[in-house]
């Protein structure tokens, strides 16, 4: 059962929702434009009955992290890009030590210290690696403060799941803004069993040992073929994504979070020209929606894509892959956290229509 | 109604942030579906502060706002910057108890009303912006009087319930600009 809606903040919904989800433990270190998280976790983790720590670095946070996940509980950490970075060497070793973690980067733009406004520039960051070593994080993309609230709720799910970091990635403005959202009276919890976690012998016949070291090569290639496998699952059986107004598209439109919202309008604007256009919204960036993307590409009504990102452009790339060389792939990009207009967005789908720009074009 | 927007701009402490939060509630008492997004960054009072409002049928596309349906300004210098964000023939209303000149612009339709001398009379500079939204919902109907003091009932603390009906007079003070 939904409860009524209340009208409430991106970054507040993340830490209610990790709340609800039996997340327990968070450590953090603030950062604009996500501080709220570690606001809203200060006063209500106590309530709970668990643990807030305000570390002295976001190092020292994402090291907290590993601790409790190693012991089998559910945590948290969130942060904004800069120190999302930071954090990239304790993601390493919680990818290598195969433990559940849920972390949040509400994105902002850079690189350096950057700007405090909406950005995402941490695409590749995010999707890539991040950290040293060959690994992967589940991440996802949510576009609405709804769909925060869920998707948060499921990062704890898919993280205990696969042993895996769960990275929820937002920007400014979606942690900043209010929607309303509607509460479930029960989440959907998964409880998973951890017989791995190091929380004591308590009569084992075995000591519970969390680790990434591996020194033998042959012992350690053997672990990184089973993460390989372990994410090869996570492909086959975790990719996300919303099609909107795909039927008889021209122009397919891709864009997740932020973009996306703005690009719905434009779709909308675009219609009362008399242009068909879609859009394919990756809700999961890792694993992306290549197979949706291929599809698009096959429809003899698509004529061209149309990627739009807060970045120089780097969700195009997988675009491009998905594609596979059968439709143009356009870009429409803006930096330094600047937004788009709907304005600049239509103009280029008009371009793109009366075939005027050439392709991968943008600034 | 699909994807109606308004930018409330002033000074930061003026209230501009809590006013749009409650014109958002308001709208949502009805079962709208709304979005506020809020300037942030290196905000501080005194200076300037705004925040988009967009209030729709639909679920809403984009929170942030360019061509707005309405612009509620308090000082001269969001006057001059959002003058720029409404779309032709939206409505602009200024606090002429600050500012002084009047938008350039001749396609958009203007309300002055002097919002924080109607304020300073019921005793409280917050209720400057209020009577803003009362101006504006009455010019729009973007949400009913009713709806807001609803809200309000929902929103505030059960010790605060004593101050909802000299809010709602600064309400009604408002509203009555718009006729």
């Amino acid at each position: 059962m939904a409860q009524k809606r209340v009208l409430m903040k991106g970054n507040e919904v993340i830490a209610e929702a990790a709340i609800r989800a039996g997340c327990r433990n968070y450590f953090g270190y603030p950062i604009t434009p996500q501080t709220e998280v570690m606001h809203y976790m200060a006063k209500k983790m106590v309530q709970v009955g668990g643990n807030f720590v305000q570390a002295e670095s976001e190092l020292a946070a994402i090291n907290m992290v590993y601790g409790a996940a190693a012991a089998g509980f559910r945590v948290m950490t969130s942060s904004s890009s800069p120190g999302i970075s930071l954090k990239q060497e304790g993601i390493s070793y919680i990818a290598g030590a195969e433990l559940p973690a849920v972390v949040v980067n509400i994105v902002r733009a850079g690189p350096g210290l950057g700007g405090i406004q909406p950005a995402q520039g941490d695409y590749f960051q995010a999707t890539k690696g991040g950290g040293h070593g060959d690994y992967r994080n589940i991440v996802i993309a949510p576009a609405s403060v709804q769909e925060l609230y869920e998707l948060v709720v499921e990062a704890f799910n898919l993280a205990d799941k696969y042993r895996m970091t769960c990275m929820i990635v937002g920007d400014g403005t979606l942690g900043q803004m209010m929607e309303p959202v509607a509460f479930r009276d029960e989440e959907p919890i998964e409880t998973i069993e951890k017989p791995w976690a190091a929380c004591g012998r308590k009569g084992d016949s075995f000591h519970h040992t969390v680790t990434s070291i591996y020194i033998d090569p042959d012992v350690l290639e053997k672990k990184n073929l089973e993460l390989q496998d372990k994410y090869k699952i996570v492909e086959a059986n975790e990719v996300r994504y919303e099609a909107i107004n795909m039927e008889d598209a021209e122009i397919v439109i891709t864009a997740f979070a932020t973009c996306s919202r703005i690009c719905r309008n434009v779709i909308r604007q675009a219609a009362e020209l008399g242009i068909k256009v879609g859009m394919i919204r990756p809700i999961t960036l890792w694993p992306f929606p290549y197979k949706a993307i291929s599809e698009a590409a096959d429809m003899s009504s698509v004529k061209a894509f149309l990627d739009v990102e807060l970045n120089a452009g780097q969700m195009i790339e997988d675009v491009r892959l998905g594609a596979n060389g059968k439709k143009p792939v356009y870009f429409h990009g803006r930096l330094g956290g600047n937004l788009p207009m709907q304005k600049e967005i239509l103009d280029k789908i008009v371009a793109i229509h009366e075939g005027k720009i050439v392709e991968g074009g943008n600034f | 109604m699909i994807d109606f927007s308004v930018i409330f701009a002033g000074f930061g402490g003026q209230g501009i942030l809590s006013a749009g939060k409650m014109a958002a509630e308001a709208a949502l008492y009805e079962g709208k579906e709304v979005s506020w997004f809020p300037s942030y960054g290196p905000e501080m009072r005194g200076g300037t502060a705004n925040c988009s409002v967009v209030i729709s049928d639909e679920p809403i596309g984009s929170p942030v706002v360019n061509d707005a349906d309405v612009v509620i300004c308090l000082n001269q210098p969001s006057m001059e910057k959002f003058e720029k964000q409404l779309k032709p023939g939206a409505l602009m209303i200024l606090d002429s108890s600050l500012i002084k000149t009047r938008p350039e612009r001749t396609d958009i339709k203007v309300i002055a009303m002097e919002a924080s001398d109607i304020a300073s009379e019921l005793g409280k500079m917050m209720f400057a912006p209020i009577t803003m939204l009362g101006c504006m919902a009455t010019a729009t109907g973007c949400f009913t009087r009713e709806s807001f003091e609803k809200s309000l009932f929902e929103i505030l603390p059960e010790r605060k319930h004593n101050l909802i009906p000299i809010n709602m007079e600064a309400f009604d003070r408002g509203a009555a600009f718009a006729k």
